[in-house]
């Protein structure tokens, strides 16, 4: 394409265009071959079951696995373990990061340190996080069970009512450092002189967090619940290094349920089925939000 | 009282202070005295065995290398193709400028996890399965950095595009002389975030990788976890081994991190 553009006198209107393509092909090439591509290919996958017995031809059956699937209990569970997942870990550490951010934003000496160790987590990955929680929850050699009266019973990642808690603690944690550190960009970010001046006009503390800090920080807020629900739904390495989505499927997210079938059942058409949901799912969360929180947001700042 | 202020603030500290001092801690001790009661939380004769352990018999240093050499070729990728796209999709004029511009934010409504089937299946039919490929081509590009990198270079000052025109400038010089020097911060932000997200990747490099000579750092901790059960000291050494060139950069490029961090609240 651009040896020809050069062999010809081309108009320099052609000759940017060219180069236009030039600058933006890689990328297309690598979101149409591992995001377009592989989409397309799920829905498609999705329309065939995958035989119970291997060498066996997959079975055209059109759109009828989606419904049995989306109406199936394993399915419905694993969604509900989902939605649980989401509501125990993001509100909590919004207001968690936000009371952080708050306390982090006080003038006082040594406040530097304080700052240090609330943001401290980000240092840590899924992985690190897990592993290190693993092993302080571990039943026999965990301090984490000596410390809450576990030793020696059933494990804390091993009970059925308390593992998908313990999983959302573990990913709070390591999340709360992220979390802190925005919110504290956006808190020092307000005008001193606004909440001086509220201030003097006779406003309470509670008056001045609700009126001006509050709908100053609703971007943000909008911000972090959007990033938190997506990577609640996504999280998947606490699940594979704390629980394997157990006991008894209690914290098999869809992430899980969808690695599950496809990479230890072989069951492609399931995982598939299951992709493409998780896929509808994130996208009108996505939307849903910002339409949401676009209006809330806004009403804030005329007010 | 100011002492009294400080009661939330230490209660927190120790909180969220405490998992990684003890992690700390548990790596300088030997697995006994790590499952000793009443436990030992200050180490007074610190030992360095297991960080050895770690990073030799349990394969931390070829897991570290490798994560290293991927998330180095991956950031400057994305660097580039996000560079070059946004700057495209803000200086140049080509037919159908607006309908790619869509599709590269489209990308961002697709999760990676949504994908994992059919692209474990590319990845197997381009024989590149447990290779360093698999774990860097699906990410050469970033939606996220095509659209910060259009909105930043949309504010770059028509005068200066001028001032360069007639200087007799291309798109190239124009790029490197003047655009990317204006947005160093931007660039410097999304690196890192790239670094950060590259780094941490768990669910991909799972399921694309399965000898410990491609195999990245974070499933490397997986293997740690599963095949030393009784060396708890050895499992914490590698975690803090895990754990700390990400800890050097963050304390190295603080305001980056929160630039960054920061970039998609301001922007959205």
């Amino acid at each position: 394409m651009i040896a020809g553009a050069h062999r010809r006198v081309r108009s320099p209107a052609v000759r940017e265009a060219a180069l236009g393509y030039l600058w933006v092909l890689p990328a297309l090439v690598v979101f149409a071959v591992f995001v377009f591509y592989p989409l397309g290919k799920a829905v498609w996958l999705g329309l065939y079951r995958t035989p119970p017995f291997p060498n066996l031809p997959s079975k055209y059956v059109g759109l009828s696995q989606y419904g049995s699937v989306a109406t199936s209990p394993p399915f419905l569970h694993s969604l509900e373990r989902t939605l649980l997942f989401v509501v125990l870990t993001v509100p909590a550490g919004i207001v968690l990061g936000l009371a952080l951010a708050a306390l982090a934003n006080q003038r006082l000496a040594g406040i530097r340190v304080f700052r240090t160790i609330f943001s401290s987590t980000v240092a840590t990955s899924t992985a690190v996080a897990s592993v290190i929680f693993f092993t302080l929850l571990d039943p026999q050699v965990g301090l984490f069970s000596y410390w809450l009266g576990k030793r020696g019973g059933t494990g804390i990642l091993q009970d059925p009512t308390l593992a998908l808690p313990a999983v959302s603690v573990v990913t709070l944690w390591q999340n709360i450092g992220f979390t802190f550190i925005l919110m504290s960009a956006a808190l020092q970010s307000i005008p001193d002189d606004l909440l001086e001046a509220a201030r003097v006009d006779g406003a309470s503390s509670w008056i001045r967090f609700r009126r001006i800090t509050l709908p100053l920080l609703s971007p943000t807020i909008f911000f972090a619940a959007v990033v938190g629900v997506i990577g609640s739904f996504q999280a998947f390495g606490q699940i594979d290094l704390l629980t394997q989505g157990g006991p008894n499927n209690h914290t098999l997210v869809l992430i899980y349920y969808i690695y599950q079938a496809a990479f230890i059942d072989n069951n492609y058409g399931l995982a598939a089925v299951m992709s493409v949901i998780l896929f509808l799912i994130l996208f009108v969360l996505t939307l849903a939000q910002f339409w949401f929180f676009e209006r809330r947001v806004f009403y804030g700042r005329s007010a | 009282m100011t002492v009294l202020r400080y009661v939330p603030l230490g209660v927190m500290a120790v909180i969220i202070g405490f998992p990684i001092y003890i992690t700390v801690v548990n790596s300088l001790l030997s697995a006994p005295q790590i499952a000793a009661r009443p436990p030992t939380l200050f180490p007074t004769h610190p030992l360095w065995g297991s960080f050895s352990t770690a990073f030799n018999q349990a394969h931390l240093g070829v897991y570290l290398r490798n994560s290293a050499f991927v998330t180095l070729m991956i950031v400057l990728a994305e660097v580039i193709t996000s560079v070059l796209a946004g700057y495209a999709f803000a200086f140049m004029r080509f037919p159908f400028r607006r309908t790619a511009f869509m599709i590269c934010i489209a990308t961002l409504m697709v999760p990676m996890e949504a994908t994992i089937v059919p692209n474990r299946q590319t990845i197997v039919d381009l024989g590149w399965f447990n290779s360093f490929p698999a774990l860097i081509v699906p990410f050469l590009a970033s939606g996220i950095g095509i659209f910060l990198f259009r909105q930043a270079f949309l504010g770059v000052p028509r005068d200066l595009c001028d001032a360069a025109r007639l200087d007799g400038y291309g798109h190239f010089r124009f790029l490197t002389r003047i655009v990317m020097p204006i947005n160093r911060p931007l660039i410097g932000a999304f690196a890192l975030y790239a670094f950060l997200s590259a780094w941490n990747q768990y669910l991909w490099p799972l399921i694309v990788t399965e000898t410990s000579g491609v195999r990245t750092v974070q499933i490397g901790l997986r293997q740690l976890q599963a095949a030393n059960v009784d060396q708890t000291n050895v499992i914490f050494a590698g975690t803090v081994l895990a754990a700390l060139p990400i800890f050097i950069l963050l304390v190295a490029f603080q305001r980056q991190l929160v630039r960054g961090l920061t970039a998609g609240a301001l922007k959205g």
